[in-house]
């Protein structure tokens, strides 16, 4: 037990280090990275209380896609170049109430969360916690696809959509592309890609592309 | 006290007793591999150091310690310093939960197969930090050339993993081993292996899909700037994981350590050998492709990752899953 515990605070103690370094660090890159470490440690947490699934899921679609994602915009965007001005600026300090107000509602919630743990204590006794062989992999399994299966249906679609919109959002039209396609390359042959010409003398040809 | 000490110095012998051979075999296989190159090019190859030139590896690596690392001025120090030690570290890492046999696996994890889908997509952050810490052209371009590859291919092996899966019906890789027993993966699901094959290939950034380091265009791609020992270290890495994929695929295919036909003769052979032999004949495959198939345009290669072997892969598992519900073969827990 003593060791699980050493490693418990080590990973908790990294994942606060690091979500404290995602909204101190100047560098916008460094703050991407800092929430990659943030998000392993979580991952190690929920591997730590047996719930290995979740860990791994956490771990391949938030580090694996989501955060590489967000490095992309950032490295991008160069956004290292508007640094410590935010708060000095006139313009910036109007998002600080706004960040306040979000940041109490989260809070606020978080009370909510643990309170309702704290005062209602038969809320965990009143599921019935079976101790079975069964890995926490197979029993999301029969769940997700039967109990929950239009919650789990509907988010598809929420992503569906956003992943729609957010193309139509960046889609444009460019003219003046040359694009390849396979079929015309392919079926290409000796009477239309090879033209014999007689040139006469002294007078040249007049290609026409 | 003193059980927490016993434990760790097993696990830390066990873990060196898998570590070394990997790290050898990673060497060594450098070596086959230009050798294959040299054979289909009617060249030699390494040839001079030790018998056979096997000792080629241990020359260059001799000669990548003692060469000067250079730190560009410009470069974010510490993130470049980072990203060699974070590629090697995460090729090394995922094979705690490969099995070579039964008995002999050192974390016989359930979700196995997460653990390695999940380190391997950890795998571009050693390409990208590396790319973006040096602060220069090239290796900018070939971190996020690479890293746009490896995010699309790894799409395309998430939907083959979930095609054996649903065969197998566990996440542990000794239970996908062993539901190979009656016949391997391959027949079934062949073109799905073809696919993984191909999907491997552009996830370790290998020849014909090595676009990250395309010579001609990117110099070296996101190694541009890093010299000596962190230059060898990206390397090692990359051959790592080369090996790690081939185990893959012959876990996931080829039946793992499971001998081919089970019969007298075959059964002396210790299952461990069986499973390094399927590593070696993949590998060899992964050398061949790189000798004869030339480098794919970047928009093709996202065409094929995207176009086709998403769609196709996804439609096998409808097949699949149709067809183990028609003929009641799902697997029961």
């Amino acid at each position: 037990m003593i060791a699980h515990a050493i490693f418990f605070y080590i990973f908790s103690f990294i994942a606060i280090i690091s979500a404290i370094m995602v909204t101190t660090s100047k560098n916008t890159v460094h703050s991407v990275f800092f929430l990659i470490l943030d998000f392993i440690s979580i991952s190690c947490l929920f591997i730590m209380i047996g719930a290995e699934f979740l860990g791994m899921i956490m771990l391949i679609v938030y580090v694996g896609a989501v955060a590489v994602l967000f490095l992309f915009v950032v490295m991008m965007l160069n956004v290292a170049s508007q640094k410590n001005t935010f708060f000095k600026s006139t313009h910036g300090s109007r998002h600080i109430p706004i960040g306040l107000f979000v940041s109490l509602i989260i809070f606020f919630e978080l009370i909510i969360v643990v309170g309702g743990w704290k005062y209602k204590p038969d809320l965990i006794n009143s599921i019935n916690l079976e101790i079975s062989n069964i890995s926490n992999t197979h029993s999301i399994g029969y769940v997700l696809y039967t109990d929950y299966i239009h919650l789990f249906q509907i988010s598809g679609m929420i992503l569906l959509v956003a992943m729609i919109g957010a193309i139509i959002l960046t889609y444009r039209k460019r003219e003046g592309l040359k694009r390849q396609s396979y079929f015309s390359q392919i079926s290409r042959e000796k009477n239309d890609g090879v033209d014999l010409v007689d040139v006469e003398k002294n007078k040249g040809v007049k290609v026409d592309v | 006290m003193q059980d927490y000490f016993y434990i760790l110095v097993s696990e830390v012998y066990k873990i060196l007793f898998l570590l070394v051979p990997v790290l050898v075999t990673v060497a060594m296989i450098v070596w086959l591999d230009r050798r294959v190159w040299a054979f289909v090019q009617k060249r030699r190859g390494p040839n001079v150091v030790g018998p056979f030139g096997l000792l080629q590896s241990l020359a260059d690596a001799l000669k990548y310690i003692f060469k000067e690392i250079i730190i560009p001025a410009s470069s974010n120090k510490i993130i470049f310093i980072l990203a060699p030690i974070v590629t090697m570290t995460l090729a090394l890492i995922a094979w705690a939960v490969i099995p070579f046999s039964e008995e002999f696996v050192l974390a016989n994890i359930n979700v196995g197969i997460l653990y390695i889908f999940a380190v391997s997509s950890l795998g571009v952050y050693g390409i990208i930090m590396g790319g973006w810490a040096s602060n220069s052209k090239y290796p900018f371009l070939g971190a996020i050339r690479s890293a746009a590859q490896m995010v699309s291919y790894e799409v395309s092996i998430g939907v083959i993993i979930i095609n054996v899966l649903l065969c197998v019906g566990s996440l542990n890789l000794t239970d996908i081993v062993l539901a190979q027993e009656k016949i391997w993966f391959v027949i079934p699901l062949f073109p799905m292996f073809v696919i993984f094959f191909i999907s491997a290939l552009a996830e370790t950034n290998r020849p014909p899909f090595d676009l990250p380091e395309a010579e001609a265009e990117l110099v070296a791609g996101y190694q541009t700037e890093y010299s000596g020992m962190m230059y060898a270290m990206f390397w090692l890495g990359e051959y790592a994981n080369i090996l790690l994929m081939c185990a893959l695929g012959s876990i996931l295919f080829l039946g793992g350590w499971l001998s081919p036909i089970d019969i007298y003769p075959f059964d002396l052979i210790p299952s461990p050998l069986w499973f390094i032999v399927k590593i070696l004949l993949l590998f060899i495959l992964f050398a061949l492709v790189k000798a004869i198939v030339p480098r794919y345009r970047y928009d093709q290669l996202m065409k094929l990752g995207w176009k086709i072997f998403l769609p196709l892969s996804l439609i096998w598992v409808v097949l699949t899953s149709g067809y183990l519900l028609y003929f009641d073969l799902l697997p029961t827990t």
